[in-house]
């Protein structure tokens, strides 16, 4: 990093965000920084704002007050597509997938290029798009399923099919909305061992509820609760701080 | 199918596409009377804007209730041209204002409204068909899809517009021959309109027109952008989140339903003779939502005969029941909807299409023989 700069070039840099609906402030003066390359997992208990920190990041939601900078990028004023030519990519805790598709042609339609109307209209299914594809569906396990709609798949394979959209995008930050969430143990396992693969090289949000799965993938940990930052650092931080021992336990 | 490739249309679209060549250009035109052939004729002006309701409605799932508004933008547009090609000054020459069209005249006006002027022009008419509808659409689209305005709160609006755009051109009788419409047209270029040969070419030239913009709208549903119709449909965040600007996908499919119910329009002027605001308003957009669903919202081909069929029956059931059609009509797209969704195209490809492609596979195994017979170094 440049020791000239008094401050450290963070990938994400979250200040003063402030959602307010009809008054319910779901996120509130909420601050945060992801590094590059750095894999953070958000925790917390219900309600306590974490996906709406996600639909903020990515468009979904408009905040009230504060900024969210990527890179050099204000994203407040983005609209959601071109928050995504940024980098950013986004998985939803459901599967989110063309159901009537095949699992080809969900990759293929998440493949970076034509994007616009007539880059649709003009797109060729050439060998570079081909290759991106089986490659993308290898390292999801769907490499056998390529002409399979996506409707008939498992809810597991749903997840993964999801994950693999976004690998496509190849994103600079990838964020994931319980990526676990009704996998079987196996299944579970294996999401695992894929997350090691494709976070290298990028800056992940997590949000997971299975601690062990945390333990497993996490550099920093950040506990939300009502809106705020309960608690940041390292896992065994988070685990030991007061606060989130009686947020987890007062309840 | 294979996703390796990207065909065209498969091997039974092909058969499909000269079948429905065969009945259009060949049987109907050998078989029916010029009267008939003519109504056949009007009918096929409909499937134009059934084809872009396949588009629009079926695969991308944008409903619109005010196709009428585009077919009748078309129509009048290439009105326009005729109804000033009529009112040469020798044709008018008892009007008080010689030269202009008959209703202005009887609605005391004196000059030509300076929007009618272009009109004259045959270039500039057959542009407008296209441009003017379009450029409509966009506007509704564009005010519509970048709010996120969807679903059935779009229909309604489709709707009103197909509505206010009657109440307009009733209301402006001067300028668009109110209800009436604009009628007695004559010669295009000279050439007369409305003898029987004139008739049977206007026909040829409609059914090759609906042959072309299927297969536009064919290339448009097998490349990436007819996917995209379908995933937005069926998840329309997911498609945003992926890096796509939905709005202006949608507008685009709007506007080309709109530009394809347009031509439907102008073909249905010249060979019908007339244009009037009956063709505009909302019982007229919604029966070619029916056509659409009947043939099968999600087949271009089923959209066609689909529209063939229920005019068809229109024109025997109303008659002898003239009262009772719009029932019937409205009992058709609630069994349509309730029992068999995917229409006629439905039906077709879960009870026929089978046998049909083992048919075709069992062909194609005996061309593959003969083929390495015929080549055996292969």
């Amino acid at each position: 990093m440049n020791a000239v700069s008094p401050q450290k070039d963070f990938l994400l840099s979250v200040e003063g965000l402030t959602v307010s609906f009809d008054g319910f402030k779901a996120v509130n003066d909420l601050s945060f920084y992801i590094d590059e390359n750095e894999i953070r997992v958000i925790i917390g208990p219900n309600g306590a704002g974490k996906t709406t920190v996600l639909d903020l990041i990515c468009g979904r939601t408009k905040a009230t007050s504060g900024s969210i900078r990527f890179r050099d990028t204000e994203l407040t004023s983005l609209k959601e597509h071109q928050i995504v030519h940024q980098g950013v990519g986004r998985k939803f805790q459901n599967p989110s997938i063309y159901e009537e598709l095949t699992v080809f042609e969900n990759l293929e339609l998440s493949f970076p290029r034509g994007r616009n109307v007539f880059g649709a209209l003009a797109f060729r299914r050439d060998a570079e798009v081909r290759d991106r594809v089986e490659e993308i569906a290898g390292m999801v396990f769907l490499h056998n399923q390529l002409h399979t709609p996506a409707a008939i798949l498992s809810h597991g394979q749903k997840q993964w099919l999801e994950i693999g959209m976004l690998l496509i995008q190849d994103p600079t930050l990838l964020m994931l909305d319980e990526p676990v969430a009704g996998m079987s143990v196996g299944e579970r396992l294996k999401t695992a061992e894929l997350l090691h693969t494709i976070i290298k090289d990028r800056s992940v949000i997590v949000i997971e509820h299975d601690m062990k799965f945390v333990e497993d993938i996490a550099h920093r940990v950040t506990v939300m609760h009502q809106g705020k930052v309960l608690s940041d650092g390292s896992m065994t931080h988070v685990q030991n701080d007061p606060k989130v021992v009686e947020v987890y336990l007062g309840h | 199918m294979n996703a390796m490739s990207n065909p065209f249309f498969t091997r039974s679209g092909w058969l499909y596409l000269a079948i429905l060549a065969a009945i259009l250009l060949v049987v109907f035109p050998l078989a029916l009377d010029p009267f008939r052939l003519n109504l056949v004729g009007k009918y096929l002006t409909y499937a134009f804007v059934a084809l872009g309701l396949v588009l629009c409605w079926g695969h991308g799932g944008i409903l619109s209730l005010g196709q009428g508004v585009f077919f009748g933008l078309g129509g009048y547009c290439m009105a326009m041209f005729l109804k000033l090609e009529a009112s040469s000054p020798e044709n008018t020459a008892i009007q008080s204002t010689p030269g202009i069209p008959d209703f202005m005249d009887w609605n005391q006006v004196t000059a030509l409204p300076w929007w009618w002027e272009p009109f004259r022009s045959l270039p500039f008419a057959l542009f407008a068909v296209i441009a003017v509808p379009v450029i409509f659409a966009f506007i509704i689209g564009f005010a519509m899809f970048t709010r996120r305005v969807g679903g059935v709160y779009f229909a309604i609006i489709t709707q009103a517009v197909a509505a206010i755009l009657t109440i307009l051109i009733i209301g402006q009788q001067g300028y668009t021959g109110g209800v009436n419409g604009i009628t007695d047209l004559r010669t295009l270029l000279g050439w007369d309109i409305r003898t029987n040969d004139a008739k049977t070419i206007l026909y040829f030239v409609c059914a090759g027109l609906l042959i072309a913009s299927l297969l536009l709208s064919q290339a448009v549903h097998v490349s990436k952008f007819g996917r995209l119709l379908i995933a937005i449909r069926d998840k329309e965040d997911r498609v945003r989140f992926s890096g796509y600007n939905v709005a202006a996908f949608k507008i685009f499919v709007f506007c080309f339903a709109a530009a394809l119910a347009a031509i439907g329009g102008a073909m249905f002027t010249l060979q019908v003779g007339f244009m009037s605001p009956s063709f505009v308003g909302i019982v007229p957009s919604i029966e070619m939502v029916i056509f659409a669903a009947v043939g099968g919202r999600l087949s271009l081909f089923g959209a066609i005969y689909g529209t063939l069929l229920v005019n068809y029956a229109k024109t025997s059931f109303s008659e002898s029941f003239p009262e009772l059609w719009l029932f019937a009509m409205g009992g058709l797209f609630i069994a349509v909807v309730m029992a068999f969704p995917d229409g006629i195209a439905g039906l077709y490809n879960r009870y026929l299409a089978p046998h049909i492609a083992r048919l075709l596979g069992t062909m194609r195994k005996r061309d593959a023989e003969g083929h390495s017979l015929a080549n055996p170094a292969e």
